[in-house]
């Protein structure tokens, strides 16, 4: 229920945030952005097992990476 | 469904300006800066916020702060924080420091500011080298390291033992808080940060000199990719400058 | 300007009452003679006009101190002597980078080195050549009294403001240690805050500011030396200096300061034995007063500058009149003291242009 997205064009690829991710679901895409780093990203087949947590943004040293939540619903919401 | 229930739980501080750095890939000042900007905001003074920045790597954090600053010269940061302060006493004043700028030439500077218990926080990055001017040999170099300077790695006989200036600040007077936190993981800067949270504060309760150290990453200068100098704190640096509170006035006296 | 009462003090005195009067509420110092008098003074006078006194841990961070306050635009002021001022000199190249105001008091006393604790004018090319690295220069006042050190200080205040630049007050051990009378006076409608437009207070509500002297984008740093060059070129337009009997003097007697005062004796002295000779004495010595001393020259005077120093001013004398004349130098060595007697001869000798 939750999921991050990577400003790719202020990524450095330092990839501090794949050590920190607790799940392991951040690599090093393929992708160069236009000052020819190879950006961070989460594959959208991974992206699910995401928990907010927070603490890849935490560590970016590039404050690259925004992270979302949503709350998950009580029961007898619907 | 969910999607319009979604909350951005991690954003940018509005202190910090949303504009690329120039810091290498992995370079610490980055996050020290974002947990700057976090508490200025926290703290609610981030609009009566003076910066005194100094001559390293991180001399332009005024680019990167939405606050006023002045730039001081080599070491100096500390006394010109000091003028602000006689002149701005209603105003947050801070210094933000290299190792090699507080430790090195700027080592009476910061001792007699601590010493004074001038009202004002420092913010300290040791990176164990100077980084902007191509990777010399700072005080702060760990004993074997090798840099361009020290190219054979430092040597005790010769070079002395690297200085920990926590500790050093932590014996003076005037200093209300003295600790050294790191940014190497998230448990690190999460306690990081509540070491600033608490140097600020002396400030804005009038306490006296706040004082947080910061073990910082240089991968450019250490030759390692990030990933490796972010473990280089753990494995050798941490032992070496021990993490923790080493005065706290509050709390009346060391950890 | 009301006036008030004559006192006995002495010019490091007279100095740090100028700057109360000016409204300086910042002050930092470090101990060294023969100007401890000013610290001693702000230490116990600035609490009570509501400012502050720093004793710094040096005079490089007493400088640097004054660095900080002056980018708040609060009227701020250092002072020293000849070692302590060299010390100053990394954080006065800042501020001019920078343009910062503030004022820097100097009691010259004998150098190289060390030197001694005596008065001297070794610091004069220090104080007109910018003193630091980079190139820049200061507005430079040189008192000859107690009540010009009074009145000079209060002036070097406003200058500091007007051209956003550091100002150098620049006596010697003889003015600071001197008792005379003077009749302090406070100026009307001064604030203890400039520049409002760029003063650092905190972006509340407004864009944040920035005061630095680092320029690295294509073209800022030869942008900004250009912008400074036409603030110095502006500076001219208050060059002073005092005239003395030079109206039909065949011989004119250039000397500041201190000196100046001195060379004024033995002026008064030989005029009452008929003889032709006259002062000019610069008050700025940077803007150095060009104009009047080219237009002395063009009337055909001779010239003979004395120094408490090797020749540093007979420099800017003969650039002054280059065109037309060349001037004689004397020089009193610093660890000598000099007294009017010894200006005699060496005066008669240039009159009679031997
Ligand atoms: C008086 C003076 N000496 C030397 C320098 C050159 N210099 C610029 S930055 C620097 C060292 C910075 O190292 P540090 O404080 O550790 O900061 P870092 O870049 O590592 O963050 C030096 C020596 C200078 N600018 N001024
Ligand atoms: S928020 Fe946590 S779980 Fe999600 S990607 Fe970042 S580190 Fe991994
Ligand atoms: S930590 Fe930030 S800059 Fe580094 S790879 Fe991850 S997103 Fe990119
Ligand atoms: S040289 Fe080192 S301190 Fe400077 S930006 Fe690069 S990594 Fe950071
Ligand atoms: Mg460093």
């Amino acid at each position: 229920m939750s999921r991050i997205a990577v400003q790719e064009d202020r990524c450095k690829g330092c990839m501090l945030c794949s050590t920190v991710c607790p799940v392991q679901i951040i690599v090093q895409s393929e992708r160069f952005n236009q000052s020819g780093y190879k950006v961070a990203e989460v594959p959208a087949e991974d992206m699910e097992k995401c928990t907010g947590c927070t603490s890849c943004a935490l560590i970016c040293p590039d404050l690259a990476i925004r992270v979302y939540r949503t709350p998950k619903k009580k029961k007898g919401d619907e | 469904m969910s999607e319009m229930n979604e909350k951005l739980v991690f954003d940018r501080p509005k202190a910090v300006i949303d504009r690329p750095t120039h810091y290498c890939p992995g370079c610490h000042h980055g996050v020290a800066h974002r947990l700057v900007g976090e508490l200025l905001e926290e703290l609610g003074v981030f609009e009566d916020t003076i910066l005194v920045s100094s001559i390293g790597c991180s001399v332009f954090l005024y680019n990167y702060l939405n606050v006023d600053a002045v730039e001081a010269p080599h070491g100096r940061a500390p006394a010109v924080a000091t003028g602000v302060k006689a002149a701005r006493k209603d105003n947050f004043v801070f210094a933000y420091q290299g190792d090699g700028d507080l430790a090195s030439i700027g080592m009476a500077e910061i001792l007699h500011a601590a010493n004074r218990g001038e009202k004002i926080s420092v913010v300290f990055v040791n990176n164990t080298v100077y980084g902007m001017t191509g990777g010399q040999m700072a005080p702060t170099t760990l004993i074997g390291q090798r840099t361009t300077t020290c190219p054979s790695g430092r040597c005790l006989e010769h070079e002395g033992a690297p200085i920990r200036m926590t500790e050093i600040i932590a014996g003076l007077g005037g200093t209300a808080f003295a600790a050294r936190g790191s940014l190497d993981n998230v448990k690190n800067i999460r306690q990081a940060k509540k070491y600033m949270r608490k140097a600020f504060e002396c400030q804005t309760q009038n306490k006296g000199f706040g004082f947080v150290e910061l073990l910082s990453a240089c991968p450019t200068n250490w030759k390692m990719t990030p990933v490796q100098a972010n473990e280089r704190i753990q494995t050798e640096m941490i032992p070496y400058f021990p993490l923790g509170v080493y005065k706290d006035t509050d709390e009346g006296g060391a950890c | 300007m009301s006036k008030t009462v004559r006192i006995f003090v002495k010019g490091n005195e007279a100095v740090s009452r100028g700057a109360l009067a000016a409204k300086c509420r910042c002050f930092f110092g470090y101990p060294i003679t023969p100007q401890n008098e000013i610290p001693e003074f702000m230490s116990s006078e600035m609490p009570k006009a509501g400012g502050e006194f720093v004793q710094a841990e040096s005079e490089v961070a007493a400088a640097n101190m004054l660095l900080g306050a002056g980018a708040c635009g609060v009227r701020a002021m250092t002072s020293s002597s000849s070692p302590g001022v060299s010390l100053k000199q990394e954080a006065i190249s800042y501020m001019a980078g920078s343009e910062i105001p503030a004022v820097i008091v100097n009691m010259n006393r004998g150098g190289p080195g060390l030197g001694d604790i005596g008065p001297a004018q070794g610091d004069y090319y220090q104080s007109t050549r910018g003193g630091g690295h980079g190139d820049y220069r200061l507005l430079v006042l040189a008192p000859s009294t107690g009540q010009e050190a009074y009145d000079m200080t209060i002036q070097a205040f406003d200058l500091a403001f007007k051209y956003r630049n550091p100002v150098m007050v620049l006596g010697d051990a003889i003015l600071g240690q001197m008792k005379e009378p003077i009749t302090p006076w406070i100026p009307e409608n001064i604030e203890s805050e400039g520049g409002e437009d760029w003063r650092l207070d905190g972006a509340n509500g407004r864009e944040k500011r920035l005061i630095k002297s680092l320029f690295l984008e294509e073209g800022a740093l030869a942008g900004q030396n250009q912008k400074l060059q036409a603030k110095y070129d502006a500076m001219k337009e208050m060059a002073d200096a005092e005239l003395f009997d030079t109206e039909d003097a065949e011989l004119v007697v250039c000397a500041y300061g201190s000196i100046g005062r001195i060379a004024k004796s033995a002026v008064r002295k030989l005029r009452k034995e008929g003889k032709k000779v006259g002062l000019f004495r610069p008050k700025t010595l940077y803007p150095f007063p060009e104009k009047p001393l080219l237009k002395l020259a063009k009337e055909g005077k001779r010239f003979l500058t004395v120094e408490h120093n090797l020749g540093q001013m007979v420099d800017d004398v003969r650039l002054a009149i280059r065109t037309v004349a060349d001037s004689d130098f004397f020089p009193i060595y610093p660890g000598n003291l000099p007294t009017p007697d010894d200006f005699e001869e060496p005066i008669l000798k240039s009159l009679e242009g031997k």
